[in-house]
């Protein structure tokens, strides 16, 4: 993990975001929304993050895309550090790295025709002339399955699924090879989601992009990423790639999410772990627990928990896990 | 069939429009739907195929002036709700069917302390009417949030919605829904504005109450594994129309209607194995709503009769019916 591999086309180090909300007697109140994290994505994969909500992982996301500009830490993109926030960046880390929300409704100018959302990208990525716009317009509405007819409609009258659509043609339309998505289906029925996220990995293969990929919906990651993140108050809990991280979840959180999906096949249900069952809720990142952040709801909870925060242990190849479970057995071995 | 006492609801055929600028809303189209007593029901659809009008039309909350019902019944214990009185649509209201939303933060009025609200409930339900003294009040409150796992309930009590999180304060409703005796719940989709852990957690809290009290729930949901682990019957509902009819082993192991195949295709599986390309197409519209079946357009295996007359429920067998003239074929 430490040793630097040049396959990496986004790696996060020891990042860090806190946002200050006031003041008390003994200093400045922080909401540690992330509290050092490290992550990489390989060139074309996808990497899901998972989490409840509060947990971070959207101001992953917007610290990624330069919404914020980091506390503290580093984004290393194609080996340059993008760790500062968007204005201050080089016009071809924006272009290589774009984002598509969770709401497509409030992500899309409603006020603005189609063409004139699509137009953007355009106007500022490239020394296309104007009169060559529509075709490219055309081309990129082709791409994902709308007719050309759209460039005329506003978002207001059209549907959710084809919003979410259109925002996924302005991400691809200035050519990026990393794009964040951020809950991109979580206010869409299943049917449309399915044909939403077949249109992503479509993408993805033919225009070798890597997707960030965030989430709350496990069972929709285990199709779609290729390594799974866990996060919970700020921190990775666990990473795998997203067969183990189904057959052998090692994190107790982890566990306790996986017992607490829904499930409609019996397949899936001999997956799900018996024991966790899913008490408390999680906490508030303005006033996180000390050492472990998850010990007050672990059902293994240890005496250490409550005082030491634990090490991420590589427990084997690729499967990362934060927990002091584990660390013990490290030092056995 | 059945005898009439067991049926605690029963929809007949229920017609619902809204009157918007450009003429009527044509939302529900012959809705039937049956609860027997101790049964849990689960209603699962896409958004906006009118899960939800369906149950505000139980209760009659649906937007006054707005809506007409040109035909339909909903019998309540043999009694036709849309026929009640304003008094007895109130008793109904308040001492037989309760109803828990969606979303909890817009269901508790955010300027009363938690007190106030599930007081009021209790105050309003008959089981306390004739001694509404204070104490009794406070101490039936208690008892409401103690049963739903609500620590220091006491304390709660004084508390305002904002001072508590989601999970809590979808547990403070559930547990205004059973602060006094009822005979039905209904849940509309209880968890989805919630985590996957709490979701889970209100899941089994309202199990566990289903099954003390041996009321009957409506659970109304869009996520097709909740409505396995949750109920005994599950209805599938695709615009404004009941579609399929089955016990979840049955509906999962052998779905007929092709809405039903389509959607259970759609749901991302934690064992893998990727996604089925969806349900081509979109809802129709409900201001000019296609004559016949409302599926046929977006259906592969359409024939003529499916734009003449809307499909009736056949009966596969027992207790799974299906709308739907394949099943003729």
């Amino acid at each position: 993990m430490k040793q630097a591999t040049n396959n990496e086309i986004l790696k996060i180090e020891k990042l860090k975001k806190y946002f200050h909300i006031g003041k008390d007697k003994k200093g400045p109140i922080y909401v540690r929304a992330v509290d050092g994290v490290a992550l990489n994505i390989k060139y074309g994969e996808t990497l899901g993050l998972v989490g409840e909500s509060g947990s971070g992982k959207s101001t992953i996301a917007y610290t990624v895309v330069g919404m914020y500009r980091p506390t503290s830490g580093q984004i290393m993109f194609k080996g340059k550090n993008i760790g500062v926030e968007a204005s201050r960046r080089s016009l071809f880390s924006k272009k290589e790295i774009q984002i598509v929300f969770q709401d497509p409704g409030s992500s899309l100018n409603p006020r603005q025709t189609i063409e004139q959302i699509l137009a953007l990208p355009f106007r500022i990525h490239t020394q296309m002339p104007k009169r060559q716009f529509r075709k490219k317009m055309v081309e990129l509405l082709e791409k994902v399955e709308l007719s050309p007819d759209y460039l005329y409609k506003s978002p207001p009258s059209i549907g959710g699924g084809e919003k979410q659509m259109v925002a996924i043609a302005r991400a691809i339309a200035s050519n990026p090879s990393l794009i964040v998505l951020d809950e991109p289906t979580s206010a869409l029925d299943v049917s449309v989601q399915a044909k939403i996220i077949n249109k992503l990995i479509d993408l993805q293969k033919e225009m070798n992009l890597s997707y960030l990929f965030i989430t709350h919906d496990l069972s929709l990651m285990r199709n779609v990423a290729n390594r799974i993140a866990i996060m919970y108050l700020g921190k990775i809990c666990e990473v795998a790639d997203s067969v183990t991280f189904f057959e052998k979840p090692l994190h107790p959180y982890t566990q306790m999410l996986i017992s607490s999906v829904p499930v409609i096949t019996e397949e899936e249900k001999k997956l799900k772990p018996k024991k966790v069952i899913s008490i408390g809720e999680i906490p508030s990142p303005v006033n996180i627990p000390p050492g472990c952040s998850f010990h007050l709801r672990c059902p293994y909870k240890m005496s250490i928990c409550s005082k030491v925060d634990p090490e991420m242990i590589e427990f084997s190849p690729g499967h990362i896990v934060r927990c002091h479970l584990f660390a013990k057995l490290e030092n056995k071995k | 069939m059945k005898t009439k006492e067991n049926i605690l609801l029963d929809i007949k055929d229920l017609h619902v429009w809204y009157r918007v600028y450009s003429g009527y809303l044509k939302v529900l189209n012959g809705v039937h739907l049956m609860v027997r007593e101790g049964e849990r029901v689960g209603l699962v659809g896409e958004a906006g195929c009118g899960k939800t009008t369906t149950m505000k039309s139980i209760l009659q909350i649906l937007p006054p002036g707005d809506f007409h019902i040109p035909q339909g019944q909903i019998f309540y214990k043999g009694q036709d709700v849309l026929k009640m009185s304003f008094k007895e649509l109130q008793s109904l209201r308040s001492r037989e069917i309760a109803m828990i939303f969606q979303d909890p933060t817009a269901a508790l009025n955010s300027v009363f302390i938690i007190g106030t609200q599930i007081g009021d409930v209790i105050k309003y339900s008959s089981a306390f009417a004739e001694n509404e003294h204070k104490e009794t009040i406070k101490e039936q409150s208690v008892k409401a949030l103690k049963e739903v796992y609500l620590p220091d309930p006491e304390r709660m009590l004084i508390n305002y919605p904002f001072q508590l999180s989601g999970g809590m304060k979808q547990r403070v409703c559930i547990a205004m829904a059973i602060s006094s005796p009822r005979n039905l719940l209904i849940a509309d989709e209880p968890g989805t504005s919630l985590d996957v852990t709490i979701q889970d957690q209100i899941h089994r809290l309202l199990n566990e109450i289903v099954e003390k009290r041996k009321t009957s729930i409506i659970l109304i949901t869009h996520s097709l594994g909740v409505a396995k682990e949750m109920t005994d019957r599950i209805y599938v509902m695709y615009a404004g129309t009941i579609v399929e009819t089955a016990t979840p082993e049955v509906l999962f192991k052998n779905p007929v209607h092709p809405y039903t195949k389509g959607l259970l295709a759609s749901v991302p599986k934690i064992s893998g194995g990727g996604i089925a390309r969806g349900i081509p197409g979109k809802l129709p519209s409900y201001l000019h709503p296609p004559s016949g079946c409302r599926f046929q357009l977006r259906c592969e295996q359409e024939s003529p009769i499916c734009s003449e007359k809307s499909p009736p429920l056949f009966e596969i067998e027992k207790d799974h019916l299906v709308a739907c003239y394949l099943t003729q074929r």
